[in-house]
């Protein structure tokens, strides 16, 4: 574990910096000093760019939004984990406690295939929106608001769908996938619904287009190495692969169109 | 069933699956005849279950079967390698595996390529002879072929390190196969990792304790 309370650390940092999609990025390295422990690690990176700025550099560019752990935004792939050396945390979560005086920290972006470099650390997880718009949706009469309770649902099956639900789409799964699979994200989304009564209807026709749009996407294949899980911020466990393993089994067997 | 169905990565985890599992059933028949030398009765019982096994005509179209079943896991692995390669065109720089996964679980491929490697110099130590004296409607003394094979130490060597690869694979192939079907429960699945690593522990020992045993002439 890093230092306590209110200490201050110097770190080497070496950031992937690509200028584009295209281009080939390379390795920078910066030193940083007076990085206090109480910091984000994305508060490190807003005083690393302050300086890049002052010295008329370009910034490096990263994502991230809520810094609160719930968007998914955040992606940076550190010293070979996603989100960094804590469990079930995201990277804006992740602060300089967990590190030491005079550490090297290595940062690069996810690596996949199907996320393209946007920008250095930003990558484009389009992908992902372009499987949830293939079939994670439920279709219903909108209207007046329901009285809550309309549809009963057994206690386990809300708690699994909820903890499916957890997942935020940060890709931290395959990131950590070494086949750059995106088996776990699919997985969650499609227990979430699959568990759930509103999710009957279009059961089936989901499984089936969500997994080929995960195909088409080019993202790798799961072997069961259980990476995604142990590196998933919120959680989402591989029961739901396995879930959804038996959902398109069964709709391949069976679904008639 | 489409024929789409294979050609979806779920599809293609499942035909891993079913074809690893096949191959664990034929593991079990293996084991289990090749057991039959520590009766230690000059290898009688296994001579006569190896001729059995040689003549009787539905284990000839299950061998068949078992060749294909190896085949379509191995080209299935190679294709999916090569796809998963392709899913990561630009390589990180630092990764900390150990931190997220077991180091056997992400080296199948290459545990896979040496059991392959085994596999074709057990084949021609064992298998070729015996199909030919078949062939010759000839004895074949099995047993004495073994104790002949099993004298060479850097024979020793190579099933030991067969062995070892074999056992790791399985370590995570077992239940990894398992969880590929869909067959996973909060109740089950506990109990099938158990079953797995047992498994994988016992079934090795034993193919170890072969080559070893006889080399050592502990078994006459
Ligand atoms: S499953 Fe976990 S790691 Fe993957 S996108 Fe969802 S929250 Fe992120
Ligand atoms: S910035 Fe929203 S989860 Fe990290």
């Amino acid at each position: 574990m890093g230092s306590g309370h209110g200490t201050e650390l110097n770190l080497t940092l070496k950031v992937w910096r690509q200028k584009n999609t295209k281009a080939s990025g390379s390795f920078e390295t910066h030193q940083l000093t007076g990085i206090s422990t109480d910091m984000s690690f994305l508060e490190m990176f807003d005083v690393l760019n302050e300086k890049l700025i002052h010295e008329g550099k370009e910034a490096i560019a990263f994502d991230h939004d809520c810094r609160e752990g719930i968007c998914g935004m955040c992606s940076m792939y550190i010293n070979g984990r996603p989100h960094g050396p804590k469990n079930g945390v995201t990277t804006c979560q992740l602060h300089m406690r967990s590190f030491k005086n005079g550490d090297t920290i290595v940062v690069e972006p996810w690596r996949s295939a199907a996320f393209p470099v946007i920008k250095d650390l930003a990558v484009d997880r389009g992908a992902f929106d372009r499987i949830i718009a293939s079939g994670g949706y439920v279709s219903v009469n909108t209207g007046n608001a329901r009285d809550a309770n309309n549809i009963l649902i057994p206690k386990d099956a809300a708690d699994e769908a909820f903890g499916a639900a957890a997942c935020i789409g940060c890709g931290a799964c395959v990131a950590a996938c070494k086949n750059g699979s995106a088996m776990l994200f699919v997985s969650a989304k499609v227990s979430q619904l699959a568990l759930l009564p509103q999710g009957q209807v279009e059961r089936k026709a989901r499984v089936l287009k969500m997994v080929a749009a995960m195909d088409e996407e080019g993202f790798g294949n799961c072997t069961n190495t259980g990476a995604c899980e142990a590196e998933c911020p919120k959680g989402i466990s591989l029961e739901n692969i396995a879930r959804m393993n038996r959902e398109l089994t069964s709709a391949a067997l069976t679904y008639t169109k | 069933m489409s024929t789409g169905f294979l050609k979806t990565s779920v599809g293609k985890k499942v035909l891993m699956g079913l074809t690893g599992l096949f191959l664990v059933s034929f593991l079990v028949v293996h084991v289990s005849l090749n057991a039959t030398i520590f009766m230690m009765d000059g290898g009688q019982t296994f001579n006569s279950g190896a001729d059995f096994m040689a003549h009787n005509p539905v284990i000839r179209i299950v061998e068949i079967v078992l060749f294909a079943g190896l085949i379509i896991h191995i080209l299935q692995a190679l294709t999916l390698t090569l796809a998963n390669k392709k899913a990561r065109p630009v390589a990180y720089a630092k990764i900390d595996g150990a931190a997220n996964s077991s180091w056997y679980s992400r080296s199948m491929g290459i545990l896979g390529s040496l059991l392959l490697l085994f596999l074709v110099t057990h084949l021609s130590h064992f298998w070729i002879d015996t199909k030919i004296a078949v062939f010759k409607h000839q004895e074949h003394n099995t047993y004495l072929e073994m104790k002949e094979v099993f004298s060479h130490w850097y024979v020793v060597l190579i099933y030991l390190v067969g062995v070892i690869a074999l056992c790791y694979h399985l370590l995570h192939g077992f239940q990894s196969a398992f969880q590929s079907l869909g067959l996973n429960h909060k109740k089950y699945t506990p109990l099938i990792k158990k079953v797995g690593v047992w498994f994988s522990i016992i079934v090795c020992l034993l193919f170890a304790a072969m080559p070893v045993c006889m080399f050592l002439n502990i078994v006459q």
